[in-house]
């Protein structure tokens, strides 16, 4: 599948900022199933960029601009092509072993509710559980409309009704450590999750968990099924904030208002 | 200078001995409270955690030094090298290939599972390929040539400016000591620092610009920053003094910008940049472990090196001493079990009036049993918390530590001590100090040394020969004259 992604992120400033200091995680990587066939990064102000990568492998740019600086729109671009796998990922940049990704983080902490949550899925073949899992976790809570609420631990999650796609990934990923299994958080692009949602675009989080023999399998607690070739992955880590699309820091007085506007559109053929 | 409970002095050290004798209780007392005096007004100050009140204190001086013969203080030396060459080696190891746990010498979840393993700076490479530059090695002593490493602190060891401090008081009042004893200077302490910092500047710097980062004063290390600071000659800055821009790293001055290439930093990882660690963080530098990744700008000591220091892998430096130097520790490690072993966790709820307990991520002596010292309701509950999360403790025997003569309120008497030389890693090697921090317990019997639990410090003399010779002539003549001196 052809997956066409044009992503803009506009930062207004109610007062001007001195400076500002980005760490963008918006940059895909090829994998066996995933080649990225043309990435652009714009940035509509006098920004130094640099590029690198971070502890988990994934390509990041350092963004550096001086103010006077009333906005800034991040704009990034491109096609990714994408081959049928099953979920399974193959080819990834991997610096870090399994075994990493068991530890708990402040946001994917569970308590007793989530771990009797994830104990009650009965299945004992390892892929079976956790279609389980993804499945229960998909079931449980309605996908909310709107933004992630900044901050938002997998306990606070669990407990709300209505949750946004990085939410149940991160309750996924938690639920899917309690169990013993490697899990970890992915941002990334997909049309599906703005189709089931109402539209209103967001980069979109699911998760991965390890199974010994097959390797990282991605699963998408919004959908209830593994994340098909419609998903770009750009990003991952042991919870959303290590994943997050900008990190950022800035210089002055005031607020900002976030502002993205996001086209993931399937082309087809390859 | 004795073992446990021994109070004969051991010969090389008579003229210790002669010199107590010679010198009046008063006048002991007398040096004592002007060296306190002294550092109550440089503000050498610390502050009690958990305190209400939370006043800011002086650590006690104790006004009669510990000495270490030539002789003891080179096989000391060699044993830390190995040691922090072994932290090195692992370091580099462990964030890169990963060796060790390829070999089976490390359990891979000791590491992957352990919050100090920081998969942030996974990968990166640190200027010069060194990690621990300044390494406090905490010592303790059991028998003439006993000597266990008790804890090895690889992060921002403090209690540098202790040890300079005491020696400059020591100087001041009890001179006819310098005469009496051939003591390697310890002055040259901030010179070697700033050596180490230029020395492991990133490659094609001719004349590195070096500061040392401080979270600020209300830190209770501040002194140490700013004295270490000011006696190197360097700037002590705080996050807002500095900017990453490009991936480089600069410092704000009234003459513009410069560009930094070491910094010393005083702050913990958690709070290094809020970026890539706790977002929160106000006291880090945005950018700043980019501009480490990106091989701009050195850090003293290498963030992720919690991972060396921890607790649950200390019982393993004997393992990785072997691995990485080829040969046995030179300094032995004190026996310890890991609790979170059940054979090790049995043997230790079987015996916990007997040993000592600890949290493997705790420090300054919280998160501590003290087995023989401990009331029942302390037992209890820490056999509870055992219980609960064993994995998150080890425990030792309690050790007859070694004492040594300390001025105690009714005269002098042993007190049990512990000692932390610091050991320097540069591009040019490794180097000990020759001299260092000797905490003591300043209440009878007590084995807490800690100054946030009542433990107090004194100066450690290294000797440049075995004492032999180093009699005092006339030792009621140097006294005379040291009254004259400092009244």
């Amino acid at each position: 599948m052809r997956l066409a992604i044009d992503h803009r992120t506009t930062y207004r400033f109610t007062n001007p900022q001195a400076r500002l200091t980005q760490l963008l995680r918006l940059t895909p990587e090829d994998t066996h199933d995933q080649s990225v066939a043309g990435w652009n990064l714009h940035v509509d102000c006098d920004a130094r960029l640099r590029y690198g990568r971070d502890g988990f492998g994934n390509r990041t740019t350092m963004l550096y601009v001086e103010g006077p600086l009333d906005s800034i729109e991040i704009h990034v671009s491109g096609e990714v092509l994408t081959n049928r796998s099953h979920g399974i990922v193959h080819g990834g940049h991997e610096p870090l072993p399994p075994e990493l990704f068991l530890r708990e983080t402040a946001l994917t902490k569970p308590n007793a509710e989530i771990i009797s949550f994830s104990s009650a899925i009965s299945e004992t073949d390892p892929v079976a559980r956790l279609h389980a899992l993804n499945l229960a976790v998909h079931r449980r809570f309605a996908l909310c409309r709107g933004r992630p609420v900044a901050g938002r631990t997998a306990i606070e999650a669990f407990a709300e009704g209505k949750v946004s796609a990085r939410d149940l990934a991160q309750v996924f990923v938690t639920a899917a450590r309690t169990l013993g299994v490697p899990a970890r958080y992915v941002s990334g692009y997909s049309p599906s999750c703005i189709e089931i949602g109402d539209g209103r675009p967001a980069p979109h989080g699911w998760a991965e968990a390890h199974v010994a023999g097959l390797g990282w399998v991605a699963f998408d607690p919004c959908t209830g099924l593994c994340a098909d070739e419609a998903y770009a992955r750009v990003a991952v880590a042991l919870d959303s904030a290590g994943a997050a699309p900008v990190a950022g820091s800035r210089l002055g007085e005031g607020d900002e208002v976030l502002d993205v506007d996001l086209h993931v559109d399937r082309a087809a053929g390859q | 200078m004795g073992q446990a409970g021994s109070t004969t002095p051991r010969d090389e050290l008579a003229a210790l001995g002669a010199w107590i004798e010679t010198t009046p209780d008063a006048e002991l007392r007398r040096r004592q409270q002007s060296a306190e005096a002294t550092f109550r007004q440089l503000g050498i100050t610390f502050a009690v955690y958990g305190e209400s009140d939370a006043s800011e204190r002086i650590i006690p001086f104790d006004i009669v030094p510990r000495i270490f013969l030539a002789d003891e203080w080179e096989r000391l030396s060699v044993g830390l090298v190995q040691r922090v060459e072994a932290i090195n080696a692992f370091l580099h190891d462990i964030y890169g290939e990963r060796r060790i746990l390829a070999e089976g010498v490390l359990p891979p979840d000791l590491i992957f599972g352990n919050p100090q393993f920081r998969p942030e700076i996974a990968g990166i490479r640190p200027p010069h390929d060194i990690w621990a530059h300044i390494c406090g090695i905490d010592l303790v002593r059991t028998g003439p040539d006993d000597f266990f490493v008790l804890e090895d602190n690889a992060r921002t060891p403090s209690g540098v400016s202790y040890m300079l401090e005491n020696r400059e008081a020591m100087l001041r009042l009890c001179p006819e000591l310098f005469r009496d004893f051939h003591v390697a200077a310890v002055d040259s302490y901030p010179d070697r620092l700033l050596e180490t910092m230029k020395s492991v500047a990133p490659v094609g710097v001719a004349a590195p610009v070096c500061v040392v980062l401080t979270p600020g004063h209300y830190n209770s290390a501040y002194y140490e920053h700013s004295f270490l600071a000011d006696s190197m000659g360097i700037e002590l800055v705080e996050a807002a003094d500095l900017v990453v821009d490009d991936d480089v790293v600069w410092m704000r001055t009234i003459a513009g910008r410069v560009k930094v290439d070491v910094i010393y930093r005083r702050i913990d990882d958690d709070y290094l940049d809020p970026l890539v660690f706790r977002p929160d963080s106000m006291l880090g530098v945005p950018g700043l472990i980019a501009a480490y990744a990106a091989g701009n700008v050195a850090l003293l000591n290498a963030p992720g090196n919690g991972i060396a220091d921890d607790k649950a892998i200390y019982s393993y430096m004997p393992e990785i001493v072997k691995f990485y130097s080829g040969g046995d520790a030179k300094l032995p490690n004190v026996e310890t079990w890991r609790c979170r072993e059940p054979q090790a966790l049995k043997y230790v709820l079987e015996r916990l009036p007997e040993l000592v307990v600890k949290l493997v991520d705790g420090s300054g002596g919280y998160g501590m049993l003290v087995g023989p010292t401990a009331t029942k309701a302390e037992i209890e509950s820490f056999r509870a918390a055992l219980i609960a999360e064993p994995h998150r403790y080890i425990a030792q025997p309690t050790l007859a530590l070694s004492t040594v003569p300390t001025l105690a309120a009714a005269g002098l008497a042993p007190r049990h001590v512990d000692f932390r030389p610091f050991v320097l890693t540069g591009s040019k090697g490794v180097q000990v100090v020759p001299g260092g921090l000797t905490r003591v317990a300043l209440k009878e019997g007590s084995l807490v040394v800690n100054s946030s639990q009542g433990g107090g410090t004194k100066d450690s003399f290294v000797l440049m020969d075995n004492g032999a010779g180093a009699q005092p002539s006339h030792p009621l003549q140097s006294q005379t004259q040291s009254q004259e001196q400092v009244s």
